[in-house]
Order: structure tokens, then C-alpha cells, then sequence
């Protein structure tokens, strides 16, 4: 579209930006990572990784994402195929519904649900009303998965729904004609085609739900360490930096062949399809 | 001797108050090929897909072999839609597109496999098994969707205006090919277009359709060369159509002058429409014919001309194989047998229909 001179002119401010706050952070991250305090190159602190308490919160933090993950894509399925099925009447107040929580300043809905989950919160307020024993909600992984279900539904949600919209509705209707049940044409033809979206969908809450400290120290109590609270702890209290770095780029290594995975899965499924 | 497959009764569609089909009555026989032809908004998608059971109708029922099956989802009727635009599975490639039905009926690999190189050849495509539905051209995707319908043997196959995405040559082809298919396999084919000539040359009966109502049904032939009324002479090729009135049997008066002609039955002094194809019109020279006139314009289509006369203050549409010149005094002929002779409207929905 642009001339490359246009386009070279147009990239420099992202470049400039990339460069000084993408770019080079990263490079300094990487360096804390794999050198010892005096400068010279060593692996341990990366080592450490495989140390009891590191190892357990790596442990906890993935499975905490993935339960969360789960969650978040078992109900925005059934709540954007409604979306998609009635088209225009309420889509926007229902959707309104859904993005305004991101409107929201996340440490502060976080911060409610504390509220609200306590030993003298809201909800065990009720249970003493009706003479019921109070709950131990807080401090729990599932508090941890309330918070992260709850803070990032909304990423599930607005890519699937658009990979849903993008099914054309006719093509259903040639499912229905060629003798498919609604639950084959789910799972013939809406499912293999909103995978693109359901595939960034879990991108975009897996990567935030295993890197998360806030959720975990106000819903954790403390108590429950995610390897986010490992890390931030290495900075703000230990101000060991060389650990701190480490263990983030382990982090990032993780992540990364996360989603090399995931794409490589996909391309293959889509080259099984052509066969 | 053909059997009775699909009857329509009384059937009725509104989309809130757009009265979409009224007072549908339509009885289609097995193996026939039926065209719906109407111009653009009249109903036939909404009929065919009443028939497909993605619409259910206000009133009326749909009878199948019999059995009313009004209130059958699409997936359990004997019949396989090609829709108006094609609706490949993007995510399938050709043989699993195709295979789409069969495999739902749980149907073994290798039927399937022989199914599918039929229906491919049957398209004349075959060998395209594995090419990517999304990189074929129009003309090829629709042939697969036909392919992907007629692989499951259905009784009836609906087609909404299958060759409207098509160049000229390759309508034509097709045109062939799904008349050929027809034979073949003894499907029924419900047809829809708003292509006349594609109507004409395709059918055994055809369906005119105007504003939700059926103007007429019959062989091409039948509603070419006798139309019921004007909407159908004027929709269906070129007509030249004037008010007269029926004097007496085999006598009617145009433009004050009294004509013979051959049909009969009808009141006396009773005000018609009057319909002479441009073709059965005879150019002579001035004062020999019945109606004289002046040409007003020649537009030649390589077959022949369409010559316009104006005479008696009406501007008269001729095909002629030899052209004239404008401004030149020609009069008009016409043999008896080619005045057809309609009633007027009498309800409102023909009314309107004069107006297209
Ligand atoms: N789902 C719907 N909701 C509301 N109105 C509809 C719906 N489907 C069709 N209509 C209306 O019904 C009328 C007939 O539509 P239909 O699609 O049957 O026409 P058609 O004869 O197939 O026309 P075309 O040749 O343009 O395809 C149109 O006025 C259309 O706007
Ligand atoms: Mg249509």
C-alpha cells in the first residue's frame, strides 16, 4: 500500500520505541538471568528453578492457568454461540456485560471479591444469617480461579465471538440440509471453524492467568505463591535481581513454546485437513 | 406414469407484515424438473426454503409422498438444497465436503468412496478429491455443491438460482449438465432463477411467480405461447400488450378497429388485454398491413433487429430479421392466430403485477 520509503518512515517511532523499551529491557532481563553476581556467565540461578518452593509455585501456576483457561472456554462457548444465534436484538447489552469488567480497574474488582469471599465477608455474613457454618473461601486456588476466571472471561469471549460471527450462517443451514443434528453441526463445522479464535482466545488469558501476582497475593493470602509472586518477592524484598531475571526468562522460554506449539499444532491440523 | 412427490397446500409466509407467499398451491411430480422463475423479492427462495424446512410457513402444510412433514427439521427430509451461494465447508477440502452427508448417515468408507468419484464425475470433475474448495473457481465450487447434494440420493434437490455467479459460456454449459444430471439420476429438481430463457430451456413446467402468488404453471411452451395474463406475457420474453375488448367470439377491437383472432368464450364487449409477440409481427410496405405507422428506432442484436413503430399513438416492439430505417412509413401485420387474448386482473396481486 505504502512506497517503502513511506513505510520505513511511518515504522521509525515503532522501531524507536521497540528498540528502547522492548528490545533492550529484554536484553538486560536475559543478562541478569544467566550471569552470577560478579558479572561472570553461570546457570545456576536458572537452576534454581528446580528447587522445592520454585518448583511447587511453577507447578501451581500452570495448573491454576489451565484450570482457569478451561473454565473461561467452557463458558464463553455456549455464551457467544447464543451471542451469534440471536444476532442484533440484545447483542450489545449482553456484550456490553461482558467488556465492562475491563473498564474496571482489575486490582480493584480483585480487591471486592477479597471482600466478598473473606472469613467475615459477604457471603459467609449470609451462611451465619442462615445458620450455616462458615466457608474457607479465601486463601484457596479456587479463590485464585474465581479471580482469574472473573478478571480475564472477557479475553475468551471477544475472540471467540468473532471467529463465531465470521461463520457464515448458510453454511450451518447446508449442514442441517445434509442430514446433520445440531450437535453434529457444532461439532463438524462450528467447532473446527472457531478454533482460530478460541485458539488467541486461550492465548490471551493462559499467558496472563500463569504471569499474574495481584490475583494470587490478594486472593492467596500470601499463603498460595504462584511463581509471579516468586518472582515479584525476588525483586521487592530479596532485591535479588539476578534471581528475579532468571526465573522470567524461564518464564518467557515456557511461554514461548507454549504458543510455538500451539501454532504448530494448528498448521498440522489444518495440512491433515487438505489430505 | 409420473407420481405426485411434493404437494403444497394453501401455504402462506409472512416476515412481520411482508406478506412473502400467499394462497400457495403447487403439486410437484417425481423426476420432473420445475422451475420457479418470478422476478427478484417474489417468494421463491422463501418457497424453497419452506420446502427445505428452514422456513416454517404461516399457514398451509407441506406434503411429502403423502406425508405432511410441515414440521420436519431440514435434516430429516429427503431433500438436498444448492444454495444460492454455494456454501462449501471452507475447512473441508473437495471429497470431504462431499462425503459431509454420507458420513452423517453413517455410510462405510469404501461406499463412500465410490460415491464420491461418482458424484465427482457426474460434475465432470473428476480426480479433484483433494483440492482445496476455497481455491476453485466459481464455476467448479458450485459443481461440487451440486456434487455434495446429489451424493445422497435424495429424492428432491433444490436449487436457488445455482448459475447467477456464472459467465455465459459456462451457464450455458451447466444449464446442460444439471438438465443431463436430471435425466440420469430421476431426481427431482426443484429449480429457482429469474432467468427466463434459463427457465424455458431447462424445464419441464414452469412456476411464474409475482408478488407471492403464483401467476401461472405450465409447459414452456404453454406459458410462452399462451399466458394466462399479462404479467406472464410481459415477464416472460418481449410482448407487445394492448387493451381491447372481445366483440364477439374470434373478434377483437384494437385501436377502434375490429380484428379477427381465435379465441372464444368470452363475454360480449368485455374489455381484455391483448398480447402479439414481437416476433409474430409482419412489416409491409405503408397501407398494406392493418396498423400504420412510423419507425422510431432500430437496435440490431445480431440476430435480428428490434425495430419500434409507433402507430395509433401505441409504440410497437417488432423483431425483424431484416432492419429499416427510421422515420421510414411501414404498416404491421398480424395472423389471427398469433393475438392471444387474456383476461384482465381481477384480484389486487395481478393488479400490481401489470406494474413490473
Ligand atoms: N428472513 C427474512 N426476514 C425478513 N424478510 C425476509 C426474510 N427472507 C426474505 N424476506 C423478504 O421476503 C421477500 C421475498 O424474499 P425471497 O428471498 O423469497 O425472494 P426471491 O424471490 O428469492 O428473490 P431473489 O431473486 O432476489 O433471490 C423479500 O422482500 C425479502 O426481503
Ligand atoms: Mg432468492
Amino acid at each position: 500500500m505504502f512506497s517503502r520509503g513511506i513505510r520505513n518512515i511511518l515504522l521509525t517511532p515503532f522501531l524507536i520505541w521497540a528498540g528502547l523499551f522492548i528490545f533492550i529491557p529484554l536484553i538486560f532481563i536475559v543478562w541478569y538471568g544467566v550471569t552470577d553476581y560478579d558479572g561472570s556467565f553461570s546457570l545456576k540461578h536458572m537452576g534454581l528453578i528446580f528447587e522445592h518452593g520454585f518448583w511447587d509455585a511453577f507447578e501451581l501456576s500452570i495448573s491454576l492457568a489451565i484450570i482457569s483457561t478451561l473454565i473461561c472456554l467452557l463458558m464463553a462457548y455456549p455464551l457467544c454461540l447464543i451471542l451469534t444465534e440471536r444476532q442484533r436484538d440484545n447483542t450489545t447489552i449482553i456484550s456490553l456485560l461482558f467488556i465492562l469488567p475491563l473498564w474496571m480497574n482489575s486490582l480493584l474488582s480483585t480487591m471486592a471479591w477479597q471482600t466478598i469471599l473473606e472469613g467475615n465477608g459477604i457471603i459467609n455474613q449470609l451462611m451465619r444469617l442462615l445458620g450455616m457454618p462458615a466457608l474457607q473461601m479465601i486463601n484457596t486456588p479456587g479463590a485464585i480461579v474465581l479471580g482469574m476466571v472473573y478478571n480475564y472471561l472477557p479475553y475468551m469471549v471477544l475472540p471467540l465471538y468473532i471467529a463465531l460471527t465470521k461463520i457464515d450462517r448458510r453454511i450451518l443451514e447446508a449442514a442441517r440440509d445434509l442430514g446433520a443434528n445440531y450437535w453434529q453441526t457444532f461439532t463438524k463445522i462450528i467447532l473446527p471453524l472457531s478454533i482460530p479464535g478460541a485458539i488467541s482466545g486461550i492465548t490471551m488469558v493462559f499467558i496472563p492467568a500463569l504471569t499474574t501476582f495481584v490475583i494470587s497475593a490478594l486472593l492467596g493470602g500470601g499463603k498460595l505463591l504462584l511463581i509471579g509472586n516468586i518472582i515479584e518477592q525476588e525483586f521487592t524484598f530479596q532485591y535479588d535481581w539476578h534471581v528475579g531475571c532468571a526465573l522470567s526468562v524461564i518464564l518467557m522460554i515456557f511461554i514461548v513454546l507454549n504458543m510455538l506449539l500451539t501454532t504448530y499444532f494448528e498448521k498440522s491440523h489444518e495440512e491433515e485437513d487438505f489430505k | 406414469m409420473k407420481r405426485e412427490l411434493i404437494h403444497l397446500e394453501n401455504v402462506a409466509k409472512s416476515f412481520g407484515n411482508l406478506l412473502v407467499l400467499d394462497e400457495i398451491d403447487l403439486t410437484i411430480m417425481e423426476s420432473e424438473f420445475i422451475t420457479l422463475l418470478g422476478p427478484s423479492g417474489c417468494g421463491k427462495t422463501t418457497m424453497l426454503r419452506i420446502i427445505g424446512g428452514f422456513e416454517m410457513p404461516d399457514t398451509g402444510r407441506v406434503i411429502f409422498d403423502g406425508k405432511d412433514i410441515t414440521n420436519l427439521p431440514p435434516n430429516r427430509r429427503p431433500v438436498n438444497t444448492v444454495f444460492q451461494k454455494y456454501s462449501l465447508f471452507s475447512h473441508m477440502n473437495v471429497k470431504e465436503n462431499i462425503s459431509f452427508g454420507p458420513k452423517i448417515a453413517g455410510k462405510s468408507s469404501d461406499y463412500i468412496r465410490d460415491k464420491v468419484k461418482y458424484a465427482l464425475k457426474l460434475v465432470n470433475l473428476e480426480g479433484y478429491e483433494k483440492h482445496d474448495v476455497t481455491k476453485l473457481s466459481g464455476g467448479q465450487q458450485q459443481r461440487i455443491a451440486i456434487a455434495r447434494a446429489i451424493v445422497n440420493e435424495p429424492k428432491v434437490l433444490l436449487l436457488d438460482e445455482p448459475l447467477s455467479a456464472l459467465d455465459l459460456k459456462l451457464r450455458r454449459n451447466m444449464r446442460r449438465e444439471l438438465v443431463r444430471i436430471n435425466k440420469e439420476t430421476g431426481i427431482t429438481f426443484i429449480f429457482v432463477t429469474h432467468d427466463q430463457e434459463e427457465a424455458l430451456s431447462m424445464s419441464d413446467r414452469v412456476v411464474v411467480m409475482n408478488q407471492g402468488y403464483i401467476q401461472q404453471v405450465g409447459t414452456p411452451e404453454n406459458v410462452y405461447n399462451e399466458p394466462e395474463n399479462a404479467f406472464v406475457a410481459d415477464f416472460i420474453g418481449d410482448s407487445n400488450i394492448i387493451d381491447g375488448v372481445m366483440v364477439r367470439d374470434k373478434v377483437v377491437r384494437i385501436f377502434g378497429r375490429e380484428y379477427p383472432c381465435v379465441d372464444e368464450g368470452f363475454p360480449e364487449e368485455c374489455p381484455v388485454d391483448v398480447q402479439i409477440r414481437p416476433e409474430d409481427i409482419k412489416l409491409a410496405a405503408s397501407r398494406e398491413g392493418a396498423f400504420n405507422g412510423v419507425v422510431t428506432r432500430v437496435v440490431f442484436w445480431g440476430m435480428s433487429y428490434d425495430i419500434n413503430v409507433e402507430a395509433d399513438g401505441f409504440e410497437w416492439l417488432i423483431q425483424s430479421t431484416t432492419g429499416r430505417r427510421v422515420g421510414e412509413e411501414v404498416s404491421l401485420h398480424v395472423a389471427p392466430e398469433n393475438i392471444q387474448i387474456m383476461s384482465k386482473p381481477q384480484s389486487e396481486d395481478e393488479e400490481v403485477a401489470q406494474d413490473v
